[in-house]
C-alpha cells in the first residue's frame, strides 16, 4: 500500500496493567521498528495524529482522555489497544472500570489481544493510516470534521435512549 | 529577590511516563520544595473480583495486575493458596517457576534500563537495551507462549512443563544478553554524560530507606542488604546467589543495582536448568481454601505482600496485594525535595514505578 | 493460620504501635479485610526478614485514630483503607479526604 504521510502517535495507559503499553512501546523499538514508516511516539497530544489507547475506562481518568482527544488536531484516529480498551475485558466486572476507550471517544481500530501483540499493533496502526488518508480528503473537500467528546457523549445518549425506547416497544408488543 | 513559590502539576500524561501518576510540585524558581503525589487514574478495583471469580480463576486476575511483574503476582497468589491449602507442589514445578521469575526479572529490569537511558535523553541507548530485551522475551514466548502475560501458574503447579531441550536452548541466548548488557553497562555507569545526570542526584540515605518502608532495588541501593529471595521460596533455597547492594544511594547506586541484578539473574536461571529435576509438574488439589496466610516474595521492584483470607468456600473472602511501588513512594516523595525540576523524570523513574500495581 | 498475629483492641491500638516503633520495625502494610459486618485491620510490620503482624477488630461507624504520627509513611495504606471501606481515620498526616482513589461508587469494599 501507499503510505502519504508520517503520522505520529501518542499513546495513554487508561487502567491497562501494563502489558499492553509495553508492548506500545516494543513496537516502537528495533524488532518491530514502527519507526521505519516514519511513525513517531510523542508526548504531545497537539503534535499527535494516531491516539493509542490502553485500558479501560475508569471514572477518574475518563476526563484525562477527553481532553487529549479534544486537543488533537483534525484528521485524527483512534485506536483501542488490547481487549481491555475494547471493551473492559477481564476487568469489565470492576467497580472502577465504566468499559472500553469507546465510552468516552470514538474508536476507529479496535485491536484484540491480552497484551495485545506488536505485530497486530502495527496491522492497527497500517489499517489507521489508510483511514487517516480518506479523513485527510474529505476534510480537503468541507465534508468532514471529526466529533468532539462532547458532541460523541450527546451521540451515545440519543443512542441509548433509541435503544431504550425500541426496547420498552417490543416489550408491549 | 525571593523566590516565589508556584505549584507544578507532572502528569498524569506525560512524555518520561508510559502510565500516568500525577505529581504536584511545590517549587521556588527550578528547585522543588515539596512533592505531593496523586494516584488512582489506573485503579480498577480488581481485588473486589473474589466476589465473581472464583479462587482458581482468580490467578489469571492476578496475573493481570500489571503486565511487568505478571508472573510475580500470578506466584504470590497461587503461593497464599497453596500454603493455605497444604499443597507441596513438586521440585520441577518450583524450579520453572524460579526459572520463568528470574527470566521476569531481567526482562523488567532491560525495560528499566531503557526507560531509564529515554528519560536522561539518550534514545539509540533505549534502543539498544530493548533489543535485549526482546531477547528475554523470546525465551518467556518459548517457555509459556506469552510475551509478557503468560498465565502458566496454576494452583498445585503449572498449566504445562516447558522440555528440557527448550530449556537447553536459552544458553547461548542468556550468553548475548549479558555480553550485550556489559556493552550498555558502560554507558550507564562510566559515560561522563550520562554520571553527570545520575551521579548525587535524589540521594536517600540508609536510614530514611528503612524507615519509609522502601523496598528493592531503590533500598538495596541505599545500602540495605534485604532481599525477600534469601528467605528461600520456590526453588531459591538450591541456589547460589548473593545480596546486591551498593552505598550510593544515588540514582547511579539503583542504576549500579539493577545492572548487577540482571547478570545475577542470568546466573540463577543457569543453575535452574542445570539443576533441573525430572518429575511431573501439577499435583491435583481438592477441596476449598479455608484460612488467612501472608506471603511476602521479591518481584523486580521490591517485596510483595501478598494477603488471601479464605473461609472454604469456591470464592475467597479477601486478596490484598501491597506492590512495592506502593510502599515506594513516600520515599519518592522525599527524594524529590530539594531536587531541580528538570530532575524529576529522572527521579520518578529511578524508583521504576509500576502505577498499575500500585493501584490495582 | 497467620504466624506472629496479635489480636488487640482498639483501644490499645496506638500504644502497641509505639512499641513496635521503639523496637525498631518499619511499617510493612496495612490491610482492612470486611468480616460479617465488621471489619478487621492487619497492621504488619518487619525487622529485616521478621515479619509480625497486629490485628484490630472495628465496627462500623467507629473511628480509627491514625498511625501516621508515629510512621509517617502509613499516610497512604491509611488513605487507601478509608476510601475503600470507608473507616474513618482520624489525623492522618497527608490525608486526601477521600480523593486518592475517586470511584463511582463510595467505599466498595465496604
Amino acid at each position: 500500500m501507499r503510505i502519504s504521510k508520517s503520522p505520529w502517535l501518542l499513546h495513554y495507559d487508561g487502567s491497562s496493567c501494563n502489558g499492553c503499553d509495553i508492548e506500545v512501546l516494543a513496537a516502537t523499538t528495533p524488532r518491530f521498528d514502527v519507526e521505519r514508516f516514519g511513525i513517531i511516539n510523542t508526548g504531545n497530544p497537539k503534535h499527535a495524529d494516531i491516539f493509542l489507547c490502553t485500558g479501560g475506562v475508569n471514572s477518574q481518568n475518563q476526563d484525562v482522555i477527553r481532553q487529549i482527544y479534544d486537543q488533537m488536531p483534525d484528521p485524527k484516529v483512534v485506536l483501542a489497544c488490547g481487549i481491555c480498551a475494547c471493551d473492559g475485558g477481564i476487568f469489565k466486572d470492576c467497580y472502577n472500570i465504566l468499559g472500553g476507550t469507546d465510552t468516552v471517544i470514538p474508536v476507529d481500530v479496535y485491536v484484540p489481544g491480552c497484551a495485545v501483540r506488536p505485530e497486530a499493533l502495527i496491522d492497527g496502526v497500517v489499517k489507521a493510516l489508510k483511514l487517516l488518508d480518506e479523513k485527510a480528503d474529505k476534510m480537503k473537500r468541507g465534508e468532514y470534521r471529526s466529533m468532539t467528546s462532547a458532541e460523541y457523549a450527546e451521540a451515545l445518549k440519543i443512542k441509548g435512549q433509541l435503544a431504550e425506547a425500541a426496547d420498552t416497544e417490543e416489550k408491549d408488543a | 529577590m525571593a523566590a516565589k513559590r508556584s505549584v507544578i502539576p507532572f502528569g498524569p500524561q506525560h512524555p518520561v511516563l508510559p502510565e500516568p501518576i500525577h505529581i504536584d510540585l511545590v517549587t521556588e524558581d527550578e528547585k522543588v520544595i515539596e512533592a505531593i503525589p496523586s494516584i488512582g487514574f489506573v485503579h480498577r478495583g480488581l481485588e473486589h473480583l473474589v466476589t465473581k471469580k472464583d479462587f482458581g480463576e482468580m490467578v489469571y486476575v492476578a496475573e493481570r495486575i500489571c503486565g511487568i511483574c505478571s508472573f510475580g503476582h500470578g506466584y504470590g497468589y497461587v503461593d497464599a493458596i497453596e500454603h493455605i491449602m497444604n499443597i507441596e507442589p513438586t521440585n520441577r514445578a518450583k524450579y520453572i517457576r524460579t526459572l520463568l521469575f528470574e527470566l521476569s526479572r531481567m526482562h523488567s529490569h532491560i525495560l528499566w534500563l531503557g526507560l531509564m537511558a529515554d528519560a536522561f535523553g539518550f534514545e539509540s541507548l533505549f534502543m539498544e537495551t530493548w533489543k535485549y530485551r526482546e531477547k528475554v522475551l523470546d525465551m518467556l514466548e518459548a517457555a509459556t507462549g506469552g510475551r509478557v502475560i503468560f498465565s502458566i501458574m496454576r494452583i498445585g503447579g503449572l498449566r504445562k512443563d516447558v522440555p528440557d531441550e527448550v530449556l537447553q536452548g536459552f544458553l547461548p541466548g542468556l550468553d548475548e544478553i549479558e555480553e550485550g548488557i556489559k556493552a550498555c553497562e558502560k554507558a550507564f555507569l562510566s559515560d561522563p554524560a550520562v554520571l553527570s545526570r545520575l551521579k548525587g542526584v535524589g540521594y536517600l540515605s540508609k536510614e530514611d530507606a528503612i524507615d519509609l518502608g522502601c523496598e528493592g532495588p531503590f533500598l538495596r541501593a541505599s545500602g540495605v542488604a534485604r532481599d525477600n529471595r534469601t528467605s528461600g521460596y520456590a526453588a531459591y533455597g538450591d541456589m547460589d546467589f548473593e545480596v546486591i547492594t551498593s552505598d550510593d544511594g544515588d540514582s547511579y547506586g539503583r542504576c549500579y543495582v539493577r545492572i548487577q541484578e540482571i547478570y545475577q539473574s542470568a546466573g540463577i536461571v543457569r543453575q535452574c536448568i542445570e539443576k533441573m529435576p525430572k518429575e511431573g509438574i501439577y499435583v491435583p488439589i481438592k477441596g476449598f481454601p479455608n484460612g488467612e496466610y501472608m506471603t511476602i516474595i521479591e518481584q523486580p521492584r521490591g517485596g510483595a505482600c501478598y494477603y488471601v483470607h479464605a473461609s472454604g468456600k469456591k470464592f475467597i473472602e479477601r486478596m490484598r496485594v501491597r506492590t512495592p511501588t506502593f510502599a515506594n513512594i513516600p520515599a519518592l516523595a522525599k527524594t524529590l525535595q530539594g531536587c531541580d525540576v528538570a530532575d524529576v523524570p529522572i527521579l520518578v523513574v529511578t524508583i521504576d514505578p509500576c502505577i498499575s500495581c500500585t493501584e490495582r | 493460620m497467620l504466624e506472629n498475629t496479635e489480636e488487640i483492641e482498639l483501644i490499645g491500638l496506638l500504644n502497641k504501635i509505639k512499641e513496635m516503633k521503639t523496637d525498631g520495625s518499619r511499617i510493612v502494610q496495612i490491610c482492612a479485610t470486611k468480616i460479617g459486618s465488621s471489619y478487621e485491620l492487619l497492621y504488619t510490620f518487619g525487622i529485616d526478614y521478621d515479619i509480625k503482624h497486629v490485628k484490630v477488630k472495628t465496627e462500623p461507624g467507629e473511628h480509627v485514630p491514625s498511625i501516621t504520627d508515629i510512621f509517617p509513611a502509613a499516610y497512604l495504606y491509611e488513605n487507601e483503607i478509608h476510601d475503600l471501606f470507608g473507616i474513618a481515620i482520624d489525623g492522618i498526616n497527608h490525608d486526601y479526604k477521600g480523593k486518592l482513589y475517586r470511584t463511582p461508587v463510595e467505599a466498595p469494599f465496604g
